[in-house]
């Protein structure tokens, strides 16, 4: 585990409700090399977003750790890159000022923020739309808005939690291949969630198949289909191999 | 289909202008046809003449009462603010003041008026103090209740992004606050107009409210009524002022309400 960029230690996180206890994640335990694009899947209420929120710092888990490179991590909040499933653009704010909000609160030379944010509108399928506010924007636009915001903060570790959740299906794929383009230039370690398997797979190195509450790691899956990898590869056998072990173990 | 920018407008201006129109020639029509005695109900064109023929006396006391008003809104959103930040601040002070505030609201402002005029005299300070009182609760209340508006998942995401508090404050609570606090203005500045002649009343020697005693003491009821127009015209005015300084400073609002009906 001595290069591992991210490693979850044993965590463990139990609500309480009106005096009842709700188990969320029981001893979740993995690892992300550095590089690496994990997705983590699993049916609804079994603790993702819950995971995510104890790894960027928004909640502390009762036992367990997140260490980065070998770190423990105590202060974890802007120590990674997060994108939550709505986009949460700043209504007020025109896209180009969105999307540098990760510098200017790490208190960064604004000026060359912008400039940076600027030459990347275009990768991001957003040229000619700096200046304008987000409620003008389409929902696939928006959603790409909020991935440059997150890229912009420059963490070496990002975490996205269903952040194409609310696209129709064209649109989905269209930003599936556009995002392993921009995973493999940024060359960033990626903790992704979702509830579609074919986007699973498509998209990762692996695959945790999380279990019903309370979540545990129920399968690791290693995804052993080459890249670059094309939306043909759908229909390849061993993608509908991969997908069978990953639907069965997600219906038991 | 489709409708034209001048279709829209005048789909939510039209309605108005013509009840309008419509009830000042029901006016015109019974007052003349009833022979109404002017000092009892001046017909509509004897207001207009009376406005007319009256607008150099009445221009002084139209700015003596604008000056009120101004001075008054002003102190009103500075204290409105500062008391939409102080509640904000702490838990606390928002249980020890929100009802506080509530209960400044039932004491009638016009049995405080002669109170302001015995500490402060018969100056303009009592008559903008008044305006102040009118003014200052829609501001604070409704700049209170923005400061908790912000998306909680925006909070949350600032803050796993590494924002402190501060920069939570300035970045997020506050902008989202800027609708309420207009909305809290538009109507402190409808009453403003309101407070300075209530204040007025309570004695002084130039301005609107003292006009309208006057007119009134010596039954000229048309010139009742033309400072009555006046002071609504007033009112309009910065009403639509607010609404223009919102446009431009809230850009945004407007393009994310593009469907309303009043744009
Ligand atoms: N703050 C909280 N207080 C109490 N219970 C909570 C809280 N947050 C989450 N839960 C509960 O913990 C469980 C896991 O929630 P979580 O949001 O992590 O699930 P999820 O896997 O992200 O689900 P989905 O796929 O629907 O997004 C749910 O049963 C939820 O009701
Ligand atoms: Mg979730």
């Amino acid at each position: 585990m001595s290069n591992a960029h991210l490693a979850v230690n044993q965590i463990s996180k139990t609500f309480y409700d009106n005096g009842q206890a709700i188990p969320a994640l029981a001893e979740i335990n993995f690892s992300a090399g550095a590089g690496e694009f994990i997705t983590l899947i699993g049916p609804s209420g079994c603790g993702k977003s819950t995971l995510f929120n104890i790894i960027v710092g928004l909640m502390e888990p009762d036992t367990g750790e997140i260490c980065l490179n070998g770190q423990v991590l105590r202060q974890r909040t802007g120590m990674f890159g997060y994108m939550p499933q709505r986009d949460l653009l700043l209504p007020w704010r025109s896209v180009l000022n969105n999307v540098i909000l990760g510098p200017e609160l790490a208190g960064e030379d604004l000026k060359a923020a912008r400039q940076e944010a600027a030459s990347l509108l275009p990768l991001f399928g957003l040229e000619g739309f700096g200046e304008a506010y987000p409620a003008t924007l389409s929902g696939g636009m928006r959603q790409r808005a909020a991935l440059l915001r997150t890229f912009l903060t420059h963490r070496e570790v990002m975490l996205f939690d269903e952040p194409f959740g609310a696209l129709d299906a064209l649109t989905r794929r269209d930003l599936q291949a556009w995002l392993l383009d921009i995973w493999r230039q940024f060359n960033k370690t990626i903790l992704f969630i979702t509830h579609d398997v074919e986007e699973a797979l498509f998209l990762s190195d692996r695959v945790l198949v999380m279990s019903p509450r309370p979540g545990r790691i129920a399968l690791d899956l290693i995804v052993d289909l080459p890249r670059p990898r094309r939306p043909n590869i759908l229909v390849e056998p061993h993608f509908i191999e991969l997908k069978a072990q990953l639907l069965s173990t997600l219906g038991a | 289909m489709k409708e034209s920018a001048a279709q829209r407008r005048w789909r939510s201006y039209g309605p108005p202008i013509i009840l309008i129109l419509g009830l000042l020639v029901l006016w015109e029509v019974l007052v003349t046809w009833q022979a109404v005695p002017p000092w009892i109900l001046p017909a509509p064109s004897q207001i207009i003449q009376a406005m007319w023929q009256n607008a150099d006396l009445l221009l002084p006391h139209v700015l003596q009462t604008m000056k009120q008003v101004l001075l008054g809104l002003g102190l009103a959103i500075v204290t409105g603010v500062a008391l939409a930040a102080i509640l904000d601040l702490s838990s606390w002070l928002r249980r020890a003041l929100y009802p506080l505030l509530v209960a400044s609201q039932t004491i009638p402002i016009l049995a405080l008026a002669p109170l302001l005029i015995i500490w402060f005299g018969f100056g303009l300070t009592p008559k903008v103090f008044i305006v102040t009182l009118f003014c200052f609760f829609p501001i604070a209340i409704n700049t209170a209740d923005g400061l908790t508006a912000a998306d909680p998942e925006l909070l949350a995401l600032l803050h796993a992004m590494g924002a402190t508090r501060r920069q939570i404050w300035r970045k997020v609570r506050l902008p989202a606050s800027l609708p309420y606090f207009f909305s809290g203005l538009r109507i402190a500045a409808t009453y403003s107009v309101v407070g300075a002649i209530i204040g007025e009343w309570v004695g002084a020697s130039q301005g609107l409210g003292i006009f309208m005693l006057r007119s009134a003491n010596a039954f000229k009821t048309d010139q009742v009524f033309a400072a009555i127009v006046i002071s609504s015209l007033l009112s309009l005015i910065l009403f639509g002022l607010v609404f223009i300084a919102e446009r431009a400073l809230l850009p945004w609002y407007y393009t994310s309400q593009r469907e309303s009906q009043w744009v």
